[in-house]
């Protein structure tokens, strides 16, 4: 684009506006990337970022399965997520390797096989955009979905909250007090790979992980207190995206990195000058922090 | 004529066994409490006095035996809110970010409906439990903040929020200051008082003769049970820690 044309802030908020698919691919981020961001409090927190990263991946298979038999992407992404963490679950305590190396060949695996899937399947499959997001081209029927599956995971969570929190906090005392831990832990899985599949048009399954964990550390570095955290969580993902995809539309470059690097330089923006926990405390700056 | 044996009794665990993955953590252990008993674990590390625990609540299942609170499971002691865990300091994520009134409201959440929405009746029971620790100065802290005997304050509340006629407690003085280690004591006695049942696992051997009836000296099972003042002897600690001498436990002092 010209530089000349956003010689005002006027214009270079408001001359994307004016396309359609634009509008759309603002709306659509904002909304995934709340999602993802929520969710993102809860993973950083019980410290399931490898796993975020792992089921993020493994749906791969499972999208392109799903693309192939016409079924909703979401059902085979779906599957495949929950799949990949039993499948570690059940390496892990049948043998004798250890977590994290069972994490990291289990998901490279169903990731390499969902690439040798749309190699095979001869489809109108974008490998392009499941790889890297295509926030600019999605369709209706992706709108609709991405729409409910955001929806089911943002009432699950703030119906769940507390019990998610304290599954996250003390597992143990849950149980003790009668809590469905196990109930909990699929309930987070479940979450997870839904926030994945939604997160991966925005930003593509290789970056999708950064959706679901930058913005809960970010927050983590900003606030005390949990549910300020999820708030914080929300508002930088959504700032995020908004910021990534203004400057690809201006730039001209790949939307999903510059949503990730956006989220990447609003962390370290917080590891940098958070009042509390910052590395240039900026505590005296702020003067209604306690 | 078994089951009024079975009221008696607080906690009942009759030969259980517990293994992860085929690896043995206890075996055929007993424990029987009554109301009012504080009775010491006492084991080295690894000697299963968390598996000990862990069975008690339910958090493991175990392999073998029979566990019995109030005469009834483990699962309707967990929906009646029987038993209460205070886990150590290092069992906890102590930089996550949560309040002192939100971690004492915790120990209310089982009784509460599935939205965790606090009624008149919780918000005066964390109330209660969290001046009954002195922490009232604190409601608002973020757990990290606090020291080491705050925290462990905290999460007493928790266990007294929750009304629970059971606590176990895990390494209450580990790690603690003088005024918390105070109060914990005074604590103790009026738990005792109130009819409660308190098993804790510790490493020091003054705090069993200080406060504990009874004392369970385990390593992976069960290697002595009874009375502190029978069965808290030099021979009993020694084979519970493995040849290593009472004297060196207990200090010159004894």
């Amino acid at each position: 684009m010209e530089l000349c044309s956003f010689l005002t802030l006027d214009s270079f908020i408001t001359d994307p506006l004016t396309h359609d698919f634009m509008r759309k691919a603002l709306l659509m981020s904002s909304l995934v990337a709340a999602v993802c961001g929520f969710l993102s409090s809860f993973l950083t927190l019980k410290g399931w970022a490898l796993m975020g990263d792992a089921v993020s991946h493994s749906v791969m298979p499972g999208v392109v399965v799903a693309y192939a038999l016409g079924l909703p992407f979401s059902l085979g992404a779906f599957i495949f997520g929950v799949g990949s963490v039993a499948l570690i679950g059940f390496i892990k305590q049948k043998s004798r390797v250890k977590e994290d190396t069972v994490i990291g060949l289990v998901f490279t695996g169903f990731f390499a096989l969902g690439i040798v899937l749309v190699s095979k399947i001869k489809s109108n499959i974008d490998l392009h955009s499941i790889l890297f997001g295509s926030p600019l081209g999605i369709s209706l029927s992706d709108v609709k979905q991405t729409i409910f599956i955001s929806l089911l995971v943002v009432i699950l969570l703030s119906i769940f909250r507390k019990d998610l929190m304290l599954y996250c906090f003390d597992p143990r005392h849950a149980k003790t007090v009668g809590i469905n831990v196990f109930f909990l832990h699929y309930l987070l899985l479940t979450c997870l790979s839904l926030a994945a599949v939604v997160g991966l048009q925005s930003v593509g399954i290789i970056l999708v992980v950064a959706m679901l964990i930058t913005p809960g550390a970010t927050a983590y570095l900003l606030t005390d207190k949990f549910d300020n955290m999820t708030v914080i969580s929300v508002l930088s993902a959504i700032i995020s995206s908004l910021i990534g995809i203004y400057v690809s539309f201006w730039f001209d470059l790949e939307t999903g990195g510059s949503i990730v690097l956006a989220q990447t330089f609003i962390f370290l923006f917080a590891f940098l000058f958070a009042p509390r926990y910052g590395i240039f405390k900026l505590k005296k700056l702020f003067t209604g922090y306690k | 004529m078994e089951s009024i044996n079975y009221q008696n009794f607080r906690i009942d665990a009759e030969n259980i066994c517990v293994d992860y993955n085929g690896k043995v953590a206890l075996y055929d252990a007993n424990l029987k409490l009554k109301p009012g008993q504080i009775c010491g674990l006492v084991g080295m590390n690894g000697a299963g006095k968390t598996t000990f625990f862990n069975a008690l609540t339910g958090f493991v299942n175990i392999s073998k035996g029979k566990i019995r609170i109030n005469g009834e499971s483990v699962r309707s002691a967990q929906k009646d809110q029987t038993i209460a865990y205070v886990p150590q300091n290092e069992g906890i994520d102590s930089q996550f970010p949560i309040s002192v009134w939100d971690v004492v409201m915790m120990g209310r959440y089982g009784s509460m409906n599935i939205f965790r929405c606090p009624r008149e009746s919780d918000v005066q029971a964390v109330k209660d439990a969290i001046e009954r620790v002195d922490l009232t100065d604190h409601l608002t802290t973020p757990i990290g903040n606090l020291s080491g005997g705050q925290r462990k304050r905290t999460f007493l509340a928790r266990a007294i929020a929750q009304r629970a006629s059971i606590l176990l407690l895990d390494e209450p003085f580990s790690g603690v200051d003088i005024r918390t280690e105070k109060l914990i004591s005074e604590l103790f006695i009026q738990f005792k008082n109130e009819g409660k049942t308190i098993l804790l696992s510790t490493h020091d051997m003054i705090h069993v003769r200080e406060f504990c009836d009874l004392v369970l000296l385990i390593n992976k099972t069960v290697v002595a049970y009874g009375e502190t003042s029978e069965v808290f002897t030099p021979e009993n600690i020694t084979t519970t820690f493995g040849g290593i001498s009472p004297d060196f436990l207990f200090g010159p002092e004894s």
